[in-house]
């Protein structure tokens, strides 16, 4: 039925106007579909294109000024959270950790950043106990509450104080983990599904 | 006076065990464990299966571990994580219903004491039809990810255990 159907009222230069500009558009998607096709992997150890991470200045557990510079040289393995987060957070520096411990001797070259969302509550003493409990070089890091915007703003995090019935608040945050490479370039991202297994097998890509 | 009030507590003790002798057989808590507490955390989630043959909602929990336990679902949206506390849990009948990492678990705020691995402490769930159930959570390694104690990276492969599994 519709085979033998003519068009009706659709002068023909339409229909061929109409199918070039389709054409067009598929040959553009391919091209720029090629042209992201190797920076938007990430696995391959190239630095993405995308702009994640930047300037921040913020005081680590012990206290001390942290800056981006002090970023360099390693691998570094940045996630946002904060300690009163009962799920996700635990896990993901479990799960880093574990990984770090899984790469052997390319251990050395990566660390593990984690900056508070919640540095109301996060004060350098309360980052220093609960990093300790989980064996990886963590560096745990807060600051002012205009530090914090600027490093979640960096690295393109949102986190927003969720009240809670009883006059607390949970933090929403973004839980993606950034995997910047030692001259401070955003190279892959990790989601909290990836598990230390999975985490593993793509550092020592990246490191190896 | 005095009579009164003996009769009166003995004949609510009476109900509330013939209560709970009828409820036992209607639903099934199994495997309530919990995570041990970084050095500090003054929170903790505590998670457990649970199967309604005929169907219930958990409306609510507690424990002398804590001062509040929430019901409080995980999502990732867009890649942000949101925690938010529920007023119940509908247990759908003959379904398990598995609280785990990454999913809905049971908010623990205000901790007595840290949470330590190899300790136990008692929760009480409340149901809508079964009325309050008492379990003792385990309390599992800080990395745990299942009832096993099973840490994130090699618990995957465990078998028999129930885990999230999004990829």
């Amino acid at each position: 039925m519709a085979r033998s159907t003519k068009p009706k009222g659709a002068p023909p230069f339409v229909l061929i106007a109409t199918a070039f500009a389709g054409v067009l558009v598929l040959v553009a998607g391919a091209l720029i579909g090629l042209a992201f096709r190797d920076s938007a992997k990430g696995v391959a150890g190239n630095p993405l294109a995308i702009s994640v991470g930047g300037k921040f200045d913020l005081v680590d557990q012990n206290g001390k000024p942290f800056t981006d510079a002090d970023l360099q040289g390693k691998w570094q393995l940045v996630f946002f959270g904060y300690t009163h987060c009962p799920d996700v957070c635990p896990t993901a520096l479990n799960d880093l950790s574990l990984a770090l411990d899984q790469l052997g001797a390319d251990k050395s070259k990566v660390g593990i950043v984690f900056i508070s969302v919640d540095p109301d509550r996060d004060t350098p003493a309360v980052l220093k106990s609960y990093v300790e409990s989980f064996g990886g070089p963590i560096e745990a890091l807060t600051g002012s509450p205009a530090a914090v915007a600027q490093a979640a703003k960096d690295y393109r995090v949102f986190y927003a104080k969720h009240p809670r019935a009883d006059g607390g608040y949970d933090m929403d945050h973004s839980a993606l983990i950034y995997v910047m490479d030692p001259k401070g370039r955003f190279t892959a991202t990790f989601t909290p599904d990836d598990d230390a297994d999975a985490i593993t097998k793509r550092l020592k890509k990246l490191v190896g | 006076m005095r009579f009164k009030q003996l009769a009166l507590g003995a004949g609510l003790m009476l109900f509330s065990t013939a209560a709970a002798l009828a409820q036992s057989g209607d639903i099934e808590i199994k495997n309530a464990w919990a995570r041990a507490t970084p050095g500090g955390a003054q929170t903790a989630a505590a998670y457990v299966t649970i199967e309604a043959p005929s169907g219930d909602r958990l409306t609510g929990v507690s424990t002398p571990a804590a001062q509040k336990a929430d019901i409080h679902s995980m999502t990732m949206d867009n890649g942000v994580m949101k925690m938010r506390q529920l007023d119940g849990l509908d247990l759908p009948a003959g379904k398990e219903v598995t609280l785990k990492p990454g999913g809905y678990h049971i908010m623990l705020t205000g901790l007595a004491k840290p949470l330590e691995a190899g300790q136990s402490f008692p929760l009480t769930l409340n149901f809508a039809k079964a009325g309050a159930q008492q379990v003792t959570v385990s309390v599992q390694k800080v990395g745990a990810m299942g009832p096993g104690g099973g840490e994130a990276g090699n618990s995957m492969s465990m078998p028999g255990m129930t885990m999230p599994m999004h990829h």
